[in-house]
């Protein structure tokens, strides 16, 4: 079988060790870098469901790794709205019964990833930070040596997907970010300087390469939810099977109606870009109205027009893009009062 | 039946006898084994397609610490292959690689670590030569020779068989279509990956303990390739975790694990991984096919012309038999008066393809009856009213000289028509529903053996001890189908005990007379009659004894279930071991062999009849019911009944796992599962990427056993292991068909193809001919581009 390249595993007990210690070898990494071995010498590791597959297939190979799990909050509290520690496994996020209640989007979501035995290792905080996945890069070292490497393993090399694109294509692919913009989520972020809190939209960027915008010594430890009273949500997930499968699309919607009609709404949509991205005008072509056909034509046209899927993951780029009305239309039509 | 009614172990839903060894994790797989000493090793595998090694200097690699030797293909130069008449494979590459994932080296190290260290630094150079990845290129491109000796283009084999007047025929006939099909490569996916440990010892000899399917076929390979004698190697197959053709072949980790076992006087283990499995392959070839079909007006056949184009991958497998077989058995459903099949298989820089389960049957099945299904469409015929108007009789010959005996194709396609419903439901589903059927049959084992001799297929030892206990020697591998539990189960049955109380000793070339392997669905069959014969011949001991100690007649002796009695007086009776106890007293050692070889004339004596005739054919029907979402392209098929003529179930519970999962094998071949490149690269080489179903994909199965008791089968068994899948693919195509007009003339059936073709309202996907004519080396250049790219900005 493939092994696992060897690493030196830390185990800190808080954030605060956390993030001290990412800084020291950040720091190693950056004066190793000045003297000519550039390369990514520390990562950080939650559940390790997509780290460790992807550095057994060397698609990077860190000397140290940083383990959160005893580090970052796993709780799920209520406040105004929901506080999701980084670390609570999908598992239980999707089966907390106040996410299943007033934040449906995430449960489904969270309930779509993988596999079960993969649902009960993974974080929350991991989905998050997911890297993003091509059918180029996602292969064993073998395998891309064959190829000739891709720029995401090789900045020499051109995008395999479109070699005259300057950047990388690979696709955001976690199937909770989409659900968590929709439900207006933010991040809390720490590094060893202090903590801060930004919008998740702004987490990431259009670039199969750096798609967090956050820095490498930062740590996400917290989801926080906004009080949902009136919202409804749901999250709908293109795959070729029933479990396993990565999202060849993910759109979540979310809508708060009073008397029938919309008064706030957000689309989201996952897996047809590098970046998870919120459909603005998707959301504005159905607020004010009480989700009439036409209206949920005009969003899911919206959508439509916002996906830019490439040929670098299953199924194929037509499909996926046709989807994208569809999949709209079905997510809305079902937040109508019934 | 001379057996009599009144059967004891056989017909009943026992467990397997050795569940409760797979169950709890005691079955040792090859990779479960451990020994003092052990090496572990690795192959360095081909990058390129097609190219000549100039470079192989494994200096480096070797003085690395923790290594302990390493081989190339120049230390094992001898060709081999699993059919003798074609063999072009060496155990490792010489000189020349075919495919990425070829192996080039081995390397024995005391680790994983370090034997995975080794392979990036054992210096190997290519010149890439251009490389062959489509049919039409094969069969166009002269000048690039995978085989220097393929004398025309890169052609393996070109068969060519006429039967009856095929002229008249097609004059004769009322309604005539012509269509062309493709059926993608798809791979086996056995969840074991292949796994081996070879131990040197110091006498010389070589012990190799292997997840293979053909023990003996692989003695003999290595025979050859080692150089040394059969009588020095030992061949033990371990149990399979799922094969399905995919370990049928002799492979390059089963050659290097004994040579460097021979070499350390150490036991060496090679177990691959996942992505290697898919190099390994020998999987589904992709065929391309013309099918030409002369009806009268009730549709009754008058004419078939089949042609057949094979892309076999970078060498040859089973490749001659499955060319055949793609032409065979089309006339052994269906009544067939004028028969032609020209086949032809090609050499392309892909890993080989050769048997999956249905082996080369599968593709033309899937073409016959969809087009049949269009037969019966044109002729406004109920499909399946029409198939049981035109079977093939029961104790027949075809067209091309295939000896029929029973023959259940009729009674299975009415109990999955009755089961589903069918004919009320076949064109009268609302949009976006269907409804589908299709036939098929297969060999209960290959008439011939794959290398020319005159000895029996099947041989078995029984021998009972003094305590009441049997064991069975047998060469058969178990490979999940059960055929361990099968030779208990004959056994018992046949000596009068209970499958608990028979040891088998199966797959281990030193201890088990041979039996020709665990393909062509041959074991129940052939080692069912073997092992049968062989327990008779101790059963007439343990009556005659049995019958002076009770003194009653000889033909009043009935063994079972651990007594031995009167028949008119069940109280008159011995217990099996007491019996066994007078038997050794007046015989001596109780030990019989006995063995099995198919009848002669059960098929022609023309160039290539060897290829379809065995002792007799299994028959099924499926029934598909689909769901098409029009919006998304999904393809939802809620349920699969397929109705199967296995002669008798000898474990009802047995044959119907085996009819369920060759029915889940053929839904995702035809749903989804593709063995596709990308230049000369696997596309999918994983379980994440190459899409086998979930237990949440897979449809409803219902299996349906059909009893036709053969009179030459192991008390009136035939096969179920690969019979079943066959229906299965064209009976979704038609079911398809029903639900949206739209016919799928190739495989997989995929959302994205559905989604495209509802949008371009097209009534048909599929191929329309050979895409020949086309610049060959327009692919190439594609390729070709991006590294083009690359390199410009590398200078950059």
């Amino acid at each position: 079988m493939l092994r696992l390249p060897r690493f030196q595993l830390h185990t800190p007990a808080t954030v605060a060790d956390a993030a001290l210690l990412l800084r020291e070898h950040r720091a190693a990494e950056q004066d190793a870098a000045k003297t000519g071995t550039p390369g990514i010498t520390v990562m950080l590791v939650a559940g390790g469901t997509d780290l460790y597959p992807n550095m057994k297939r060397r698609q990077f190979t860190p000397a140290t790794l940083i383990a959160l799990g005893k580090a970052v909050p796993r709780g799920i509290s209520n406040g105004k709205g929901l506080t999701i520690g980084a670390g609570a496994t999908l598992t239980a996020v999707a089966t907390d019964a106040r996410v299943r209640k007033g934040y449906r989007a995430l449960a489904e979501s969270a309930l779509s990833i993988s596999t079960p035995q993969l649902r009960n290792m993974g974080t929350l905080g991991g989905n998050l930070c997911l890297d993003t996945r091509c059918n180029w890069y996602d292969q064993s070292l073998f395998w891309r040596m064959a190829e000739g490497m891709c720029m995401k393993t090789d900045p020499t090399v051109v995008c395999r997907v479109a070699p005259s694109s300057p950047r990388c294509l690979a696709v955001a692919s976690a199937d909770t970010v989409p659900a968590l913009l929709a439900l207006g989520a933010s991040v809390r972020v720490v590094n060893a300087e202090g903590e801060r809190t930004i919008a998740l939209a702004d987490l990431y960027r259009e670039d199969g390469i750096s798609h967090l915008t956050i820095g490498r010594d930062d740590i996400v430890t917290e989801v926080l939810l906004p009080a949902f009273e009136g919202w409804r949500s749901t999250y709908l997930k293109l795959r070729d099977r029933g479990s396993f499968d990565f999202p060849i699309l993910g759109l979540a919607a979310a809508v708060r109606m009073e008397n029938g009609v919309v008064r706030e709404a957000r689309v989201a949509m996952t897996a047809v870009a590098s970046r998870p991205m919120l459909v603005l005008d998707a959301a504005s072509a159905i607020i004010g109205t009480r989700l009439e056909d036409d209206a949920i034509a005009a969003a899911a046209a919206a959508a439509h027009k916002l996906a830019r899927p490439m040929d670098n993951t299953s199924g194929t780029l037509a499909q996926r893009k046709r989807s994208v009305p569809v999949y709209a239309t079905r997510a809305l039509a079902s937040l109508r009062d019934s | 039946m001379t057996d009599g009614p009144q059967l004891s172990i056989l017909g009943r839903r026992l467990p397997k006898t050795n569940a409760w060894a797979h169950l709890t994790g005691q079955a040792k797989y090859a990779d479960d084994i451990i020994l003092p000493r052990m090496l572990y090793g690795r192959l360095l595998r081909s990058t390129e397609a097609h190219a000549r090694i100039t470079k192989l200097d494994v200096s480096r690699a070797l003085a690395h610490p923790g290594v302990v030797a390493i081989v190339t293909g120049r230390d094992m130069p001898e060709k081999m292959g699993i059919m003798p008449s074609t063999q072009d494979e060496t155990a490792l590459a010489v000189d020349k690689v075919r495919y990425v994932g070829e192996a080039v080296a081995a390397v024995a190290a005391l680790d994983e670590d370090t034997a995975f260290e080794a392979l990036g630094l054992i210096d190997v150079e290519y010149e890439p030569l251009d490389p062959i990845l489509s049919i039409e290129e094969a069969l166009e491109r002269d000048d690039v020779k995978i085989h220097e000796d393929s004398r025309r283009a890169n052609v393996f084999k070109e068969v060519h068989l006429s039967f009856g007047d095929l002229e008249a025929g097609f004059a004769k006939a009322e309604h005539t279509r012509d269509d062309w099909f493709f059926f993608e490569g798809n791979t086996h996916a056995p969840i074991e990956s292949h796994s081996c440990v070879a131990n040197g010892e110091a006498n010389g000899n070589v012990t190799l303990w292997t997840c293979t399917q053909v023990p003996h076929y692989l003695h003999r390979e290595l025979e050859k390739v080692l150089g040394i004698p059969r009588s020095r190697i030992r061949v033990v197959a371990t149990p399979n975790g799922g094969a399905f053709g995919g370990k049928s072949d002799p492979f390059a980790h089963e050659f290097a694990a004994c040579l460097l076992a021979l070499r350390t006087k150490r036991p060496v283990k090679f177990t691959l991984d996942r992505e290697e499995v898919f190099y390994a392959h020998r999987g589904r070839h992709p065929v391309k096919m013309h099918l030409r079909t002369g009806v009268m007006k009730d549709g009754e056949i008058t004419a078939v012309h089949f042609q057949s184009w094979l892309d076999g991958g970078a060498y040859a497998s089973y490749g001659i038999a499955t060319t055949y077989y793609t032409g065979a058995l089309l006339t052994v459903t269906y009544r067939v008066p004028a028969y032609k099949f020209d086949g032809v298989r090609v050499y392309t820089n892909k890993p080989p393809c050769g048997p999956k389960r249905g082996h080369g049957t599968t593709q033309p099945r899937f073409a016959f009856e969809a087009q049949l299904d269009k037969i019966a469409n044109d002729l406004g015929l109920d499909p399946l009213a029409y198939r049981k108007r035109i079977l093939q009789p029961a104790h027949s010959r075809t067209i091309n000289d295939l000896r029929i005996t029973t023959m259940g194709l009729g009674e299975c396609l009415d109990r999955a028509g009755e089961r589903t419903g069918f004919s009320a439901k076949h064109g009268k589903l609302p949009d976006g529903k269907g409804i589908g059927i299709a036939g098929s049959a297969y060999i209960s084992g290959a008439g011939l053996p794959i290398y020319w001799n005159e000895m029996p297929h099947s041989g078995a030892t029984v021998k009972i001890d003094r305590g009441g206990g049997v064991t069975v020697y047998c060469g058969t591998a178990e490979i999940g189908q059960g055929s361990d539990n099968m030779l208990a189960s004959v056994t018992a049955e046949t000596l009068g005990v209970l499958p608990d109380d028979v040891h088998v000793v199966s797959g281990d070339t030193s201890l088990a007379p041979v039996d020709l392997g665990s393909y062509s669905s041959r074991v129940t069959f052939m080692a069912g009659n073997a092992v049968k014969d062989a327990a008779m011949k101790l059963r007439d001991q343990l009556a005659t004894v049995a019958a002076e100690k009770l003194n009653v007649p000889r033909d009043r002796i009935v063994c079972a279930l651990r007594q031995v009695y009167d028949k008119d007086d069940p109280t008159t009776a011995l217990s099996f071991t007491d019996v066994a106890v007078l038997a050794e007293a007046r015989y001596g050692t109780l030990s019989a062999a006995g063995w099995y070889k198919p009848p002669p004339g059960i098929g022609g004596t023309f160039k290539g009849a060897g290829v379809g005739p065995t002792p007799a054919y299994s028959y099924q029907a499926a029934v598909a019911e689909v769901t098409v979402d029009r919006a998304t392209g999904r393809l939802t098929v809620d349920r699969i009944v397929t109705a199967h003529d296995c002669g008798r179930a000898l474990n009802p519970a047995n044959v119907e796992g085996q009819i369920e999962g060759a029915a889940y094998m053929g839904y995702g071949e035809a749903i989804g599962e593709e063995q596709v490149f990308r230049g000369g690269l696997h596309k999918k080489p994983s379980l994440l990427d190459y899409k086998i179903p979930t237990s949440l994909d897979t449809p409803v199965l219902e299996a349906i056993i059909v009893e036709t008791i053969d009179a030459e089968g192991p008390y009136g068994a035939k096969e179920a292991g690969e019979g079943p899948l066959n229906p299965v693919i064209p009976a979704i195509a038609n079911a398809v068909f029903d639900a949206i007009g739209v016919r799928f003339d190739e495989t997989p059936i995929t959302p994205e193809k559905i989604l495209d073709a509802l949008a371009k309202k097209k009534v048909r996907v599929g191929p329309t001919g050979l895409e020949t004519g086309r610049d060959p080396k327009a692919a190439l250049r594609r390729l070709s581009a991006s590294t083009d790219a690359r390199e410009r900005k590398r200078d950059a």
